[in-house]
């Protein structure tokens, strides 16, 4: 039996954003990822004693623009907080972040699942600093610390309650992913950790108002695993409802290779973490005009520029919602359609062969060539018969390697279709000569035999025939 | 309000302090007994006063997101009771 059947799942995400500045949120390491362990510290994100941060006023920035994003109301007045706690990853002791004081709060994005639009609240988003990595050796006996990452300036997302299922909660991930690519505050790739997300989940009976107890979801490290991790710990949580046993409130580790969840004991007293306000850093007043500032510096947003391809180029629902999901694909879209105006025709090719050029190879859209003007150009070639869909792939194949415009591939690999009546004809009359047998059984009513017949002359041109006007030709022939 | 030994264990036992029965007893009554005196500030009337979360009349001191230069590894590892690869080798805590 399902879950959904007997109780309903209530879901809660907490996202950490890595907001991508150039050095660290209070010191001026460099946050690139990739660096020799240890190179990029200093006596400030080391927690040397004596030692005073100073906060960067772009992370401040990046972090009220991601609020803003999300329709979040933003601090007139915000402080940063100790959080105390002893763990290897946390060379102070206690992280720097925002207790009751937060950046913004009270905002909301809206997702899409099967076709429906549901609004999801957003409790508050705060700044941040990032934890050490550690990596576990010596069969476990030993870590090894690097504190490269320490001082990368986050943002914690924390959404109100209002997930009801797994696919809803990799919707929402999705979605803030998208506003946060808009935005241009994190290049959120989930390999490199710059996108982390902690799940609450709790079972109720269909129309219990009060919560179920709750567990806390660790460790899930793509949109995917989210969704499995979900899907486990529900029927985890059903299975002990129905033998009448209660969830523990506890935290939990999900393994994705397991494909299950372990409980992580003795962390009930360490969430004690003595938020106090951090001495070494002074309150931040944040005024009307720099709000304003930050504000329009918000490009055209996801859901925005969603319902303006619709209404203004007429594309499907579908279309618009794969194309906006990543701002650099709506921009080319967008520069495409300076070339050309057939809008549709654009996203075609960029749904098929260009996303699945991409998917294949595991590709960005920044690692191959093709311009906007290159598609742009190569529909007006289409449209004017300049070149046929067979060869528009070869010259579209081009473009993603080349980067070359398509008329002057058409060119130099001589692609141009040819139109010219008289020159397929000589074609067309040679190939019905050589296949009596199959220009017998069209004219014996198999009509498939057409396919072949035009296949040899695609072939005899190698591809370059109009293939409109070879078929109109061969009926006429063969009449 | 007052602390009880359990609070004072449990406080000993964030910040990893190991006390002796003396000791917690004796932290006890002079955690008590700073408490006390702070609660002189309960007479004042501050329902109109912002908390005080900084004592600098200073406000926004921010810096531009440059890059400076890190320490050097071997500085950075200078304090380090163990060192592998470059990193810092520390007993393992498991979560």
């Amino acid at each position: 039996m399902s879950v959904g059947s007997k109780y309903e799942t209530v879901v809660g995400l907490e996202v950490h954003v890595e907001l991508h500045t150039k050095s660290k949120i209070f010191c001026g390491c460099s946050t690139a990822f990739g660096a020799p362990p240890n190179t990029h510290t200093c006596p400030v994100c080391l927690g040397h004693p004596g030692v005073l941060p100073v906060l960067n006023r772009q992370a401040v920035e990046f972090a009220m623009k991601a609020a803003m994003a999300l329709n979040c109301k933003i601090a007139d007045v915000s402080k940063f907080d100790r959080k105390n706690y002893f763990y290897p990853d946390s060379p102070k002791a206690y992280q720097i972040s925002q207790y009751d004081q937060p950046i913004g709060e009270n905002g909301w994005i809206d997702i899409e699942v099967n076709g429906e639009t549901k609004r999801i609240g957003i409790t508050r988003l705060h700044l941040e600093e990032d934890a050490g990595k550690l990596t576990h050796v010596d069969g476990g006996y030993a870590s090894l610390v690097d504190f490269n990452r320490v001082g990368t300036p986050l943002v914690e997302i924390v959404s109100e309650p209002d997930i009801r299922t797994p696919e809803e909660a990799k919707a929402y991930l999705e979605k803030l992913k998208a506003i946060m690519l808009y935005c241009e505050v994190s290049d959120v790739k989930m390999e490199e950790g710059s996108l982390r997300c902690d799940a609450n989940i709790s079972l109720r009976p269909w129309g219990q108002e009060k919560f179920g107890t709750r567990a806390e979801l660790k460790n899930m490290n793509s949109f995917r695993s989210v969704q499995r991790g979900l899907e486990y710990e529900q029927m985890r949580q059903a299975d002990i409802l129905d033998a009448g046993g209660e969830v523990v409130q506890e935290t939990r580790r999900y393994d994705d290779t397991v494909g299950k969840s372990f409980s992580m004991r003795g962390k009930e007293e360490a969430h004690d973490y003595r938020y106090f306000p951090d001495p070494d850093l002074v309150r931040l007043h944040i005024s009307e005009e720099w709000k304003e500032r930050v504000r329009a510096s918000i490009p055209e947003l996801p859901d925005a520029r969603k319902a303006r391809y619709t209404s203004e180029y007429g594309l499907p629902a579908y279309d618009a919602e794969v194309i906006t999901s990543s701002k650099k694909l709506a921009d080319f879209f967008e520069d495409s359609l300076n070339y050309t105006k057939d809008a549709k025709a654009v996203a075609n090719w960029i749904m098929g062969d260009l996303l699945g050029y991409l998917n294949t190879n595991g590709l960005e859209l920044s690692d191959v060539k093709i311009t906007g003007q290159g598609l742009g150009e190569m529909i007006g070639l289409l449209e004017n018969g300049t070149i046929s869909g067979k060869i528009a792939k070869t010259v579209f194949k081009a473009m993603l390697e080349s980067g070359k415009l398509p008329q002057q591939i058409v060119e130099e690999q001589g692609l141009v279709q040819i139109s010219d009546e008289g020159a397929l004809l000589a074609v067309v009359d040679s190939i019905i000569e050589k296949n009596p047998q199959s220009v017998e059984d069209f004219r014996a009513g198999k009509e498939k035999a057409i396919g072949f017949l035009v296949g040899q002359i695609m072939k005899e041109t190698k591809g370059k025939a109009n293939p409109a006007l070879v078929n109109k030709l061969l009926l006429e022939r063969l009449k | 309000m007052s602390i009880t030994l359990k609070d004072v264990e449990h406080v000993a036992n964030l910040a990893r302090l190991a006390l002796t029965d003396a000791e917690k007893a004796q932290f006890t009554d002079q955690l008590n007994a700073i408490l006390k005196y702070a609660e002189k500030l309960n007479e004042l009337d501050t329902d109109n006063v912002e908390p005080t979360t900084h004592v600098l009349p200073i406000t926004n001191v921010l810096r531009d997101d440059e890059c400076r230069e890190s320490l050097p590894i071997e500085k950075v590892l200078l304090n380090a009771p163990d060192e592998e690869d470059g990193q810092i080798k520390v007993p393992a805590v498991l979560e």
